[in-house]
């Protein structure tokens, strides 16, 4: 059976979600030492839901015990990931399990303080969670003297302002700060030099959502659920020609076939499976036939030769041009840079310009080598993951789909041109 | 020309002040604010949050640039921000690009002459799975076709 953590009890009502046994969780972690919650969150295996995939448990430890400065918890809604839509999900649906999961992590942590920076377009669920932060303080989930535990905590929703690199975590912080959105050098890392200067931890929406559960049921039993080394539920978001797109909670591990047949519906009418980006827009995009054999887990995925990412499942079909496809992405990557570094600011102009031009048939033989080589040379030679995160695309479409590419330099275009384009639906 | 910073909007960075314990961070949300009541971020505005908050204007103007949902011109009373990215895209949103386009007779970046329509482009809006989506100001509007395109604007009040 599929076991239901995130998306099982849809309540965003407080009331609903306290019946359902809601906050439960926090009245047994506040009875417990916080290191015993951290170690129950290592023990489950959880990793991190925002991309990494990083082990949460061990990230809470990090925290160094002999400082005395204040803790922050930060929770990362900014879901500016192409093809992610997850965080949204969750907190339209289930804003109080997030809620009851910020309060358990700054517990753990020892946090009195907790930001939600959440991206400025979400103005509707920055409301919701507003509303919700003010209804769980007045019922003593929150404020002062939790559920006379002694623990203090506020919760504060702060709103970006149109940035992608704000979900990087130390441009997260910068922007909380009242800056630009500029990625830090690490180290010190944030749980050592943070939000303020202060220790910090940052976690995802989901991650944090999956703890409540965590600390109710033990460690051991989310441990198991899963496939192996990814223990536990994970959202997935799939997008595209589809015939049921959405977010989807299920267990670490099942294929990516069954996934794409039972719960995505299968392709549109019409519409033949041709690629899979499968962990939002900055991964490594795999053939039908790749993505057809894997499983939806951090290893089979990574086997597969990509990355379970967000879990931002993004479908082409036999309708989309690769060259450009990848120049909407190579666009979105340029646009977003911060600037800083050299190899992410100039290689993504250079690659969006030059298939800008191959797409327009205007290319040269050259071209195709020269826009591999360019992102050869991005990848892992700047501060945050942004220039790899365009680099891997890049390389994975020439790799994959060199024909298409061909035929454009050859100026024969892919045939699939018309008028506005917007192939899939037509 | 100067910029008064309304009474509301300086109740409310006060009030926002006791969240941080930084003033600098009370920027980027006193600048929504600001947004709100006016429709976009102009110079003047600018000068008047840096003097409020006590910071150089480089400091203030280097963050209203850095961010996309900052207008740094008046928008129109609509702002239709059309999501390009991957799965809109792959899903119509280059049409009902150029329908928009057709039907308002204005290009990317630019308000209709009645100050109805700003037309945008926009990265992913988060909301792939209805898509194609077009945000109007803060609502967003999913699973878009140009039919439902041109009802819209009809109820936004295009005249035709
Ligand atoms: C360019 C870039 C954008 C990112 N965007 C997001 C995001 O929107 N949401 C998110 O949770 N993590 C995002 N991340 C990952 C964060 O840096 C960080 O790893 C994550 O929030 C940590 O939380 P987790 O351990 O719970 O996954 C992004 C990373 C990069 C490099
Ligand atoms: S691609 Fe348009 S909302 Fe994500």
């Amino acid at each position: 059976m599929m076991e239901k953590i995130l998306l099982k009890t849809e309540a965003a009502d407080i009331e609903a979600y306290i019946k359902a046994g809601g906050y439960q969780a926090l009245r047994k972690a506040l009875a417990m030492k916080s290191e015993d919650v951290t170690a129950e969150v290592k023990k489950s295996n959880l990793r991190g839901r925002g991309g990494a995939g990083f082990p949460t448990g061990l990230k809470w430890s990090f925290i160094p015990k002999a400082n005395t400065k204040p803790r922050y918890l930060v929770c990362n809604a900014d879901e500016s990931e192409p093809g992610t839509f997850k965080d949204r999900e969750l907190i339209l649906k289930n804003p109080h399990l997030l809620i009851e999961g910020l309060a358990i992590a700054s517990y753990a942590i020892g946090a009195k303080q907790c930001y939600i920076y959440i991206r400025g377009e979400f103005a509707k669920e920055t409301g919701l969670l507003s509303d919700c932060v003010n209804e769980a303080s007045k019922r003593g989930y929150l404020g002062n003297n939790i559920l006379s535990s002694g623990f203090d905590l506020n919760i504060a929703v702060h709103r970006g302002a149109g940035a992608y690199i704000c979900g990087e975590e130390t441009a997260l912080l910068e922007s909380i700060e009242g800056k630009r959105g500029l990625p830090r050098l690490k180290p010190p890392f944030p749980a050592v030099v943070g939000l303020f200067g202060c220790p910090t931890v940052i976690n995802n929406v989901e991650t944090l959502a999956s703890v409540p559960a965590i600390i109710e049921k033990g460690g051991d039993w989310y441990s198991k659920l899963g496939a192996g080394k990814s223990a536990g539920t994970k959202l997935f978001s799939v997008s595209g020609p589809v015939k049921k797109p959405g977010v989807y909670e299920i267990e670490l591990g099942m294929p990516f076939k069954k996934f794409l047949e039972d719960y995505a519906g299968g392709m549109l009418e019409g519409s033949k499976l041709k690629a899979v980006i499968p962990g939002g827009s900055s991964v490594p995009v795999l053939t039908a036939a790749e993505a057809l054999k894997m499983n939806l887990d951090y290893e089979s995925v990574q086997q597969a030769g990509s990355m379970l990412g967000s879990g931002g499942i993004i479908i082409l079909d036999d309708k989309a041009c690769m060259v450009e496809t990848l120049l909407v992405l190579a666009k979105f990557y340029h646009h977003e840079s911060c600037g800083q570094c050299t190899p992410c600011r100039e290689g993504g102009g250079w690659i969006e310009k030059l298939l800008r031009k191959l797409e327009a048939g205007k290319g040269k033989e050259g071209d195709i080598a020269l826009i591999y080589s360019i992102a050869e040379n991005m990848l892992a030679r700047t501060l945050c993951p942004l220039g790899d995160a365009l680099a891997m695309p890049v390389m994975s479409f020439i790799t994959k789909f060199r024909p298409e590419f061909e035929a454009h330099a050859a100026g024969n275009g892919c045939g699939k041109r018309e008028a506005g384009s917007g192939k899939s639906t037509q | 020309m100067s910029y008064k910073i309304s009474e509301k909007t300086r109740a409310k960075i006060d009030e926002l002040r006791k969240i941080y314990p930084q003033k600098e961070a009370v920027l980027i949300p006193a600048l929504h604010e600001m947004q709100k009541e006016a429709g976009w971020v102009s110079e003047d505005a600018i000068d008047a949050l840096s003097a409020c908050l006590g910071l150089p204007y480089a400091r203030v103007k280097g963050v209203v640039t850095f961010y996309t949902m900052f207008n740094r011109a008046p928008v129109g009373k609509y702002h239709l921000q059309v999501c390009r990215n991957i799965s809109c895209h792959s899903m119509g949103a280059p049409r009902i690009l150029s329908h928009l386009k057709e039907k308002l007779r204005i290009a990317e970046g630019e308000t209709t002459e009645d100050g109805l329509f700003t037309l945008s482009t926009v990265e992913c809006l988060g909301s792939c799975g209805t898509a194609p989506v077009i945000a109007v100001n803060e609502k967003y509007h999913e699973n878009m076709s140009v039919e439902k395109t041109d009802m819209l604007l009809r109820e936004l009040g295009l005249q035709q």
